[in-house]
C-alpha cells in the first residue's frame, strides 16, 4: 500500500547532486511531494529531506540506488510515525481585513501564527506545523481574502537517529567498521533505524 | 597503406621531448595536467576526436607522441565504443576524448552502454570558456546534466588546479567497485590556465563512496549451509566474475561443489565453454536445460549477475521453488529483481574462496546428467539443423561452427546486436576470459566495429574477430577509416541476411509476419572495404566457407568477409516475452 515516506539523504555539498538525486525519482515516475536541502548537524555535510508517496518495497530499492551515488554518504527512509516534522507557511492578508474582522485574529492565534511584517496595506503572518494544519488555515484565510500564500518543504528529524557525527568518522576511515554496513537481512530491524 | 603510414608519420612532431615529467617543474597548463594524469594512471592507448573546445588538450598531446598513443576515430560514438572494447579485453580503464557540444553528445550512447554493462571508462570532454557557460555559446551543451543518468560520476572542471585531483578521482571511481563510466568536462579556460603543479597523487579513498561492501562471514556460513544441504543446486554467473578477476576462484568453487553452471551473455568466457560443468547460456535465446532447470533447482546461486529481464523472463514464474544465494559487489542489485534468501555482499574475488572453503566436496551426477539430457534434446531439435542445414542456404550457426574449428576458442569475438549476436553467444567457443565483447544491457547496434578496434588495441597479441549483421555494420562503418589509418588488424565477418533479422523474427512470430521496415538493402561491402584499403570477399555457398574463413584468419592485417546467410532463419530456442523461463520454445 502506498503511504507517505520521508527520505533523509546525507551528501557532500556538490553542484549537480540535486539533479542526480532528483532524476532517480523522475526516472521511476515517482512524484516528489516535497524536497528540502539544507546543512546538517555535521559541518560540510548536506541533508536532503524528500517526501514521496510509495510502497515500502519501492522505497527500499530506491534508497539503495540513492546510496550508490558516489557523493551520497547515507540515505534513510521513515514513516511519519518515526519522525518529527514541520512545514512553514507565510500568508499575506490585508491589514484592514485583520483590523476589521475579529475572526482573523482569533484564527491566527488558534493556529499559532505570528505577524512577521505589519504594514498599512498588508500584514504577513507565519505559521509552522503539519501539512493538514497549514491547509486548514489556508482554507479559512482564503475565504477572508488571502493575497499571497507560500508553504515550505517538509523538514524532519528522525526520532531514533543519533545524528551523523559518528557515522561520518567511520566514513572517513579507509577501512570502515562492520557497523557501517547495516542491513535488514542480518541485523534486527529494531536495532537499526533505517535499512 | 602507404598513405596511411605517411599520415601517421606526419602526425609525429620532430621534437624528441617525451616527458612523463611535466615540462616546467612548477607551472604547467591544465591540458598538460590532463595528459600527465593519463600517464600516471598507466594509460598507453586511447581514442578521441578533436574540436574547438578541446584544442588546448590536443595541442599539448602533440608533445607526447611516444608515451601516449592516441587513435583518431571517425565519430565520437566510435571513439567511446572503441574505449569500451579496449576496457573489456585489457581490463584497464578505457579513455576517450571529445570536444564540446556535438562531440560530447555523440558519446551518450556509449556512456549508457558502459553504464549498464559496468565498463570502466574515463571520458574527457572540452567545454566552452567558463564565462560563456549558459549563454548558448557556439558548441555549448549542458553535458554534465545530459550525462548524469548515464555516468557513474561526472564533474565539470572550470579551474586548472582541480585537474590532478579530479582526474585521480575519475580513474578511481571508474575502475573500483562495480566499474562504470566517468565523464570529466573541462572548460577551455581551465585547459589553457597555468598553475603550480605538485605532482600526481592517485586517489584511494573518497569518504562518500564505498566501492566494496564488507564481507560478512555470517552470510558465507549461511550460504555454505544451504549449498551443503542442496540436492539440485544451480549456479548462474555473469560478468562480475570477469570484472572481479575471479575466474580461477569461480572454477575452484564450481569444481569443489560439483554444481552445474550457466552463463549470462556477458559472463561468457569466465568459465571455459568446454568445461564439463558448463551447461550453456541463460535467457531468452539461451540453452534449453539452463532455462528449464532454473525452475527445478532447489538452490540458485547467482554470482556477479543482475537478473536482467532477458535472463529471467517473467519474474513471477522465475525460480519460485528455489532459495536464492546472490553474490554481488553492488548492494543495490540484491533483491532488485529476484529476492535473495542469502545475500553475499562483496567482491566475488574475496567471497568465492571463503565459500569454497566452507562447502563440502560433492558431485551431483544425476542432476548434471539432466542438463546433459536436455542438451541432447536441444541438439536434436535445434543445434543439429543449425550446424548441418539440409538446404543449400547457409545458416549463421554453421559459420560459427567452422570458425570454432579454426580458432579453437582462442579468439576475441566482438559482436553487434541481433540474431548474429545471439547465435554467436550460443555457439562460439571461449577458452579464455575477456574474449566475448558484446553490447549486453543496452543492445547497441553499431557497437561491434568500433569496439573491435578497441578490443584489438587492448589485446594486441590476440586475434580479434568482429561478427556483425548487415544492419549494425551500416550504423558505424565509418570506423573502417580508423582501421585503415592505424593498420588495426581486425577480422570482420558480416552475416548478411538482408533483413534486420531479430526484429523480423519477432514480426514473424508475434506480429503476423507484418514485415514493417525490416527489409534493408546494403552496399557492396567488399567494395566499401576496398575503398578503405581493406581486403575482403563475399561468399554465398557452403563450399567456400571454410577456405574463406581460413583466408581471412591467415590474412595479414584487417579483412572483411561477407557471408550471405538464410534470409528468414530464426534464433531458437526462445523464451517469448511475457513467458517464464521454463516455457522456452525449441521451435
Amino acid at each position: 500500500m502506498k503511504q507517505e515516506f520521508t527520505i533523509t539523504v546525507y551528501t557532500e555539498n556538490h553542484i549537480g547532486l540535486l539533479n542526480r538525486i532528483a532524476i532517480m525519482f523522475s526516472r521511476r515516475k515517482i512524484n516528489i511531494e516535497s524536497l528540502n536541502t539544507s546543512p546538517s548537524e555535521v559541518e560540510g555535510i548536506h541533508r536532503f529531506t524528500i517526501v514521496i508517496n510509495e510502497v515500502e518495497e519501492v522505497v527500499k530499492k530506491l534508497i539503495r540506488q540513492i546510496e550508490k551515488q558516489v557523493e551520497v554518504l547515507k540515505a534513510y527512509y521513515n514513516t511519519n510515525e518515526e519522525i518529527v516534522w514541520q512545514e512553514l507557511a507565510l500568508y499575506k492578508v490585508s491589514t484592514d481585513k485583520v483590523i476589521e474582522d475579529i475572526k482573523v485574529e482569533r484564527l491566527l492565534r488558534q493556529y499559532g501564527a505570528r505577524a512577521v511584517v505589519i504594514r498599512k496595506d498588508y500584514t504577513v503572518f507565519e505559521t509552522s506545523g503539519h501539512r493538514e494544519e497549514i491547509d486548514t488555515l489556508t482554507e479559512v484565510l482564503g475565504e477572508l481574502g488571502l493575497i499571497e500564500f507560500v508553504r515550505s518543504a517538509r523538514v524532519a528529524i528522525i526520532n531514533e537517529s543519533k545524528g551523523f557525527h559518528e557515522k561520518l568518522r567511520e566514513f572517513e576511515e579507509e577501512k570502515p567498521g562492520t557497523e557501517l554496513v547495516e542491513n535488514e537481512f542480518l541485523d534486527k530491524q529494531e536495532e537499526v533505524f533505517s535499512m | 597503406m602507404s598513405s596511411a603510414t605517411e599520415a601517421m608519420k606526419a602526425k609525429k612532431p620532430e621534437s624528441k621531448e617525451t616527458s612523463t615529467q611535466p615540462k616546467a617543474q612548477t607551472s604547467i597548463t591544465g591540458s598538460v595536467a590532463v595528459l600527465e594524469a593519463l600517464i600516471a594512471e598507466g594509460v598507453t592507448d586511447f581514442f578521441g576526436y578533436p574540436g574547438g573546445a578541446i584544442m588546448p588538450i590536443y595541442d599539448a598531446l602533440y608533445d607526447y607522441p611516444d608515451s601516449l598513443n592516441h587513435i583518431l576515430v571517425r565519430h565520437e560514438q566510435g571513439g567511446i565504443h572503441a574505449a569500451q572494447g579496449y576496457a573489456r579485453t585489457s581490463g584497464k580503464v578505457g579513455v576517450v576524448f571529445a570536444t564540446s557540444g556535438p562531440g560530447a553528445t555523440n558519446l551518450v550512447t556509449g556512456l549508457a552502454d558502459a553504464q549498464i554493462d559496468s565498463t570502466p571508462l574515463v571520458c574527457v570532454t572540452g567545454q566552452v570558456f567558463a564565462h560563456l557557460l549558459g549563454t548558448d555559446a557556439f558548441q555549448e551543451t549542458d553535458v554534465i546534466n545530459i550525462t548524469t543518468p548515464v555516468t557513474k560520476w561526472n564533474y565539470q572542471v572550470t579551474d586548472a588546479t582541480e585537474i590532478p585531483g579530479v582526474m585521480a578521482k575519475a580513474f578511481y571511481i571508474a575502475r573500483s567497485g562495480r566499474p562504470g563510466p566517468v565523464l570529466i568536462d573541462i572548460t577551455k579556460n581551465a585547459q589553457i590556465q597555468k598553475f603550480d603543479y605538485e605532482g600526481y597523487t592517485p586517489c584511494t579513498h573518497i569518504r562518500s563512496y564505498r566501492p566494496k561492501p564488507i564481507v560478512r562471514k555470517e552470510y558465507i556460513a549461511e550460504a555454505a549451509k544451504l549449498i551443503n544441504e542442496a540436492k539440485q543446486p544451480f549456479v548462474l554467473f555473469g560478468q562480475g566474475v570477469i570484472l572481479g578477476g575471479a575466474e580461477k576462484e569461480f572454477k575452484s568453487f564450481i569444481e569443489k561443489s560439483g554444481i552445474p553452471a550457466a552463463s549470462t551473455a556477458l559472463g561468457l568466457g569466465a568459465l571455459h565453454t568446454d568445461h564439463p560443468l558448463y551447461t550453456g547460456m541463460l535467457g531468452m535465446h539461451g540453452n534449453y536445460g539452463p532455462n528449464v532447470l532454473t525452475n527445478e533447482c532447489d538452490i540458485l546461486i547467482a554470482v556477479g549477475m543482475r537478473f536482467d529481464d532477458r535472463v529471467t523472463g517473467r519474474l513471477d514464474k522465475y525460480a519460485k521453488q528455489a532459495k536464492v544465494i546472490h553474490l554481488d559487489i553492488d548492494p543495490a542489485e540484491i533483491d532488485k529483481n529476484v529476492p535473495a534468501t542469502v545475500p553475499v555482499w562483496g567482491d566475488c574475488k574475496e567471497t568465492l574462496p571463503l565459500l569454497t572453503r566452507a562447502i563440502e566436496k560433492k558431485e551431483h551426477t544425476d542432476w548434471v546428467n539432466r542438463f546433459r539430457d536436455m542438451r541432447k534434446e536441444e541438439e536434436e531439435v535445434v543445434i543439429y539443423n543449425e550446424m548441418h542445414p539440409v538446404s543449400d542456404i547457409m545458416t549463421m550457426g554453421e559459420v560459427l561452427n567452422v570458425l570454432n574449428e579454426l580458432t579453437a576458442g582462442d579468439a576475441v569475438i566482438v559482436t553487434d546486436v541481433g540474431q548474429h549476436q545471439m547465435i554467436t553467444c550460443r555457439y562460439a567457443k571461449f577458452n579464455k576470459t575477456r574474449s566475448n565483447v558484446t553490447s549486453g544491457g543496452l543492445g547497441t547496434m553499431g557497437f561491434a566495429l568500433p569496439a573491435a578496434i578497441g578490443a584489438k588495441v587492448g589485446a594486441k597479441e590476440r586475434p580479434v574477430i568482429a561478427i556483425i549483421g548487415d544492419g549494425g555494420f551500416q550504423m558505424t562503418l565509418q570506423e573502417l577509416g580508423t582501421i585503415m589509418q592505424f593498420s588495426i588488424d581486425v577480422k570482420i565477418i558480416i552475416l548478411n541476411n538482408e533483413f534486420l533479422g531479430m526484429v523480423r523474427q519477432w514480426q514473424q512470430l508475434f506480429h503476423d509476419k507484418r514485415y514493417s521496415f525490416v527489409n534493408i538493402t546494403s552496399p557492396d561491402f567488399v567494395m566499401v572495404a576496398k575503398g578503405y584499403g581493406i581486403a575482403g570477399k563475399s561468399i554465398k555457398t557452403r563450399e567456400g566457407l571454410k577456405s574463406a574463413l581460413e583466408e581471412m584468419l591467415n590474412h595479414k592485417g584487417s579483412y572483411l568477409l561477407e557471408v550471405m546467410v538464410g534470409k528468414e532463419n530464426n534464433v531458437f530456442p526462445m523464451v517469448p516475452q511475457g513467458c517464464g523461463v521454463s516455457e522456452i520454445r525449441l521451435k
